[in-house]
Formats: structure tokens, C-alpha cells, sequence
């Protein structure tokens, strides 16, 4: 098994979901970081302001590139985080993003859920807020393909870590 | 625009390959502080996230900007296979369509960005630098159209990912970048009206 496989098995095994970040590069740059909802035991996902972080200082905002990413990562986090075994990753293969407020350079934290598991395809729809989760500032609708069992045989999207 | 060629409507058909010529210099968009060199430092002055990234900016004509990504291993979102993170991929796509919009409209304004529908058609290739072009092919009063697509050196036919987005129009009542920067665009280009539209 590789480094990367190990750790999100070990990630698992330990119930400690971050430990899977610090072995994606970009979600280490970003500092995305993992916690589990205490209310329910759901994943979230938390996205801590940072400097560089910003796309428009005079607001100041976040960049719409680095909320898409988030939620794209939050996205396959709840994949991988809720499928018994992983084999390989799941390939982004589209991705829709709603901007729906300024995303303040505060803390944001996004919610997923697989709207659709199949044997092939999985549907995610992610959801971002900040002060207020009755104030969302971004949505997305992603589509991901499943590593198969014959995983040769699968070559189309895009073999990305989300 | 009129003069606008026509095109394929299909956000998913990448255009020609031919490069997009850059504006010449001292022609509107170096008017506009759309040029080239004064974008390159929007980017490293105003766009903290893009200027943190290492974005460069390759081409720039009317509606139609190019931008580059040079590969850097703390973006790989796979590391089994040292490919880049989709994540780079919307931001780098996010951020040309925006300044596509400017260089349709020539002009500096506000703009906020509503949706963006990203296809990943293949892996990034590692170790090499990633291009990202986005036209803007409509504007109304309020809302810009754009469609992205995402390549390699040599291959901007066969893109790693398409984007369709859509955009408002002076989203605020600020210009889009800071007093500062402004002033320098604004000594750079010779410009002695502010830049930026009024807000909507």
C-alpha cells in the first residue's frame, strides 16, 4: 500500500480524520483542517482564515478559487471518510460552485453530503457557511468516480485527490 | 461586441489553438490598465491568493486573457502521483475569466463571480506548467459570461479541464483593487480618471 493509502487507513483506524490532510500537499497549504461535529458525529471541514488566503483585499474576501477548492476537498473528504475501504482515490470528474455571499476572511466551515452512492459514480453536494449555517456563502455539486476493483479498466476523469 | 469572431458556443470546445495575440502596446487596453505588465501587477499587488500561488499572466487581448501556473509541489492534491489539486484549477480559471471580463469591457470594475462549472477531462501533468485561458463571449448590464479551459504546452486542444462561469458587474461600490495599486496602474498607463465603473 502507498504512503498516502496508509495514512487515510490509518486516518480511519485512529478516527482522527485530520491526520489524512497532512498528507495532501494543497490541503496542507491551504490549512484546511478536519473535525467531527459534536452534535452528531458528522465530518466537517474547516478552512481557518489566512492571509494568503485572500482574493480581494479591499473587502477583504477570500478568493472564489480558494472556496471552491474547499469545498471540492470537503466534498471527497466525506467519500473517503464514509466508504468502508479505499483502494484508490475517487476522481473529481465535474464540479459546480455557487457563490452565494462574500466569504469573509474568517472561518468557514463546510458540511457534504452524498446525495447518491453507486457502484461506479458518487454525488456530493457540499455546503460552506461562516458566523451563521443559516448564512451559507457557497454551494457545490460534485460528481466523482469510484475506484473500481478493476481499476484499470477506468481511465476517464481526473485523478486528482479532490 | 460586433467585432467579436464568431464562435462555437460550447463552453466544453476549447477555441483554436492559435495563442491569443497580446494587446499592442499603447492601444486600449493599455488605456484601460489592462495591458500585459500592468495585469502581472494587479496580480502580485491586489490578488494576495494568486500572487501567494506564483500566477503569471501570458497573454492578454480583447475579452481574452491566458494565464500561467508554474508546477510546484505544495499545490498536488494526488501524491501518488505528484498531480495538481482541481482546487488550483478553479482558482486559476476563477481569477483569468474575471480579468477576461475587464479586458472585454476595458475597464477595471468590480466583479463577483456567481457559478463556475468546472470538467476535469484529464490529470494535470506533473513537473509541467499549467495554462489556464478564458474568453468572455457576453455581457449584459449585470452579468458576464465566460467560458475557461485549462492546458499543457503544445496540447491547449486537448485541455486538462473546461469551466463555464458566470459573473456580476460591479458587485460593490469598490473598485477592485487598492488605492495604491490604482495609483500605480493609473502612473503606469497615464490614466487621470479613476479606474472602475459606477457602481450598479
Amino acid at each position: 500500500m502507498s504512503p498516502f493509502l496508509q495514512a487515510i487507513a490509518e486516518a480511519k483506524a485512529s478516527g482522527d480524520p485530520g491526520r489524512v490532510l497532512q498528507a495532501i500537499p494543497y490541503l496542507d497549504f491551504l490549512g484546511v483542517q478536519l473535525r467531527q461535529d459534536p452534535a452528531d458525529g458528522s465530518l466537517l471541514s474547516i478552512l481557518p482564515p489566512d492571509d494568503k488566503l485572500i482574493g480581494n483585499p479591499r473587502l477583504p474576501a477570500l478568493h472564489g478559487g480558494v472556496v471552491g477548492a474547499f469545498l471540492e476537498s470537503a466534498a471527497l473528504m466525506q467519500l473517503l471518510w464514509a466508504s468502508e475501504t479505499v483502494s484508490r482515490l475517487p476522481k473529481v470528474i465535474t464540479v459546480t460552485i455557487d457563490y452565494l455571499r462574500p466569504a469573509s476572511p474568517v472561518e468557514t466551515i463546510a458540511r457534504a453530503e452524498v446525495t447518491r452512492q453507486g457502484r461506479r459514480i458518487a454525488t456530493v453536494r457540499t455546503i460552506a457557511w461562516q458566523q451563521d449555517p443559516g448564512r451559507p456563502v457557497a454551494a457545490a455539486n460534485a460528481h466523482f468516480l469510484l475506484p473500481q476493483p478493476d481499476a484499470a479498466a477506468e481511465e476517464t476523469g481526473r485523478g486528482t485527490a479532490g | 461586441m460586433a467585432s467579436d469572431p464568431p464562435r462555437d458556443p460550447s463552453p466544453s470546445t476549447p477555441p483554436p489553438s492559435a495563442p491569443p495575440p497580446s494587446a499592442p502596446s499603447g492601444g486600449p487596453l493599455k488605456a484601460a490598465g489592462l495591458d500585459l505588465k500592468t495585469m502581472e501587477k494587479m496580480i502580485r499587488l491586489g490578488i494576495p491568493h494568486c500572487a501567494a500561488l506564483g500566477v503569471t499572466v501570458e497573454a492578454v487581448s480583447a475579452g481574452r486573457v491566458t494565464f500561467g501556473l508554474p508546477y510546484d509541489r505544495r499545490f498536488v492534491g494526488d501524491p501518488e502521483r505528484g498531480i495538481l489539486h482541481g482546487g488550483v484549477v478553479t482558482t486559476l480559471i476563477d481569477t483569468v475569466c474575471g480579468m477576461a471580463v475587464m479586458a472585454r469591457l476595458m475597464r477595471l470594475l468590480p466583479i463577483a463571480t456567481l457559478d463556475l462549472r468546472i470538467d476535469y477531462l484529464a490529470p494535470a501533468r506533473a513537473d509541467e506548467t499549467l495554462y489556464a485561458s478564458a474568453e468572455c463571449y457576453h455581457t449584459t448590464r449585470s452579468i458576464a459570461f465566460c467560458r475557461a479551459w485549462a492546458w499543457h504546452q503544445g496540447a491547449e486542444d486537448d485541455p486538462v479541464a473546461t469551466c463555464a462561469g458566470t459573473f456580476m458587474l460591479n458587485s460593490v461600490g469598490k473598485p477592485p483593487v487598492r488605492r495604491d495599486i490604482e495609483a500605480e496602474v493609473r502612473a503606469a498607463t497615464g490614466q487621470d480618471a479613476a479606474p472602475g465603473g459606477d457602481p450598479a
